[in-house]
């Protein structure tokens, strides 16, 4: 069942993708263009996607577990700390520099657009050297999609329930 | 402003389904659709208690394979694809998320931390857009 629900999940999410224009570099470096040539679109696309999930956040938050009774996964909300601005600079320079992140990456890497692998294996790279070195700085605070932790009994728990 | 690349009514449906996909995630496995961090933990593989995860990437991957070859292509030069994953990769590790897990999730879950970690990356990929074109222009 929690494999299934994320199938779906994916399904939703991945059609979401290609539907909004999000797997379009050049739109997506359009929306990024405040001061030239601004494509306003995916600000909607965020504002859909916030206004449909927000009540389903709420909803399992102030419930303290999902639906089906599994762990709410998103422990930290409020550390605002210097990994969390500096990673999330750095995210945004490479954003900007492509229009690419990493969900459209792996879609634009399936369908095989050409470049796409340069883009993922570079990724890879980053997401690899960001795990050694930060196995040597400070670790302050929790990640938002970083949900495992050193908790990963619970994790065992959940998965046993699929 | 420009042409539109994209139908206007496809920029909010698709995020309503970007958001259904975040919510039922959410609602039934109390999981976070964050990309860069599934990707993360795969990469780490721990046997076991990876099924979701990669459900949720066949699933994500599944209508750009069905769609065949028609996805808009890449505008970056081999070598600003490389420095650019580098520092996507590496940005949304350090920074704990990325577009979805801290643009779409952390926000719809009213997280001060991800509305923190948005501002952070659009202010920065704003700043690069722009002073990519002062550069060209110059």
């Amino acid at each position: 069942m929690t494999a299934l629900a994320a199938l779906l999940a994916g399904l939703l999410f991945g059609t979401g993708l290609l539907l909004s224009g999000m797997t379009d570099p050049a739109n997506v470096l359009g929306f990024l263009d405040f001061a030239g040539d601004w494509r306003p679109g995916l600000a909607w696309t965020m504002a859909g996607a916030i206004a449909v999930a927000g009540p389903a956040f709420a909803v399992v938050r102030h419930h303290g577990r999902s639906l089906r009774g599994l762990g709410l996964r998103t422990t930290d909300r409020l550390t605002i700390d210097r990994s969390l601005l500096l990673g999330s600079a750095v995210f945004g320079i490479g954003w900007g520099l492509s229009g690419i992140c990493p969900g459209p990456a792996v879609i634009l890497l399936a369908n095989g657009v050409p470049g796409a692998s340069i883009f993922a294996i570079s990724l890879i790279v980053g997401i690899y050297a960001a795990d050694s070195f930060a196995a040597g700085l400070p670790h302050d605070g929790d990640s938002v999609d970083d949900l495992d932790g050193p908790t990963d009994d619970s994790e065992q728990r959940a998965a046993s329930c699929g | 402003m420009s042409t539109a690349l994209v139908p206007a009514w496809q920029s909010p449906a698709g995020g309503a389904l970007i958001g259904a996909g975040a919510a039922v995630l959410v609602l039934s496995n109390g999981r976070t659709a964050g990309i860069s961090g599934i990707l993360d933990k795969l990469l780490h593989g721990t046997v076991g208690v990876q099924a979701w995860r990669l459900a949720f990437i066949a699933g994500l991957l599944l209508p750009a394979v069905i769609a065949g070859p028609t996805l808009a292509g890449v505008v970056s030069s081999p070598e600003v694809l490389a420095i650019s994953g580098i520092l996507v990769g590496y940005g949304s590790r350090v920074g704990g998320g990325c577009t979805s897990g801290h643009g779409i999730c952390g926000v719809a879950n009213l997280s001060p931390r991800s509305l923190a970690a948005t501002a952070t990356f659009l202010v920065f990929a704003t700043l690069t857009v722009a002073l990519r074109h002062a550069l060209v222009s110059a």
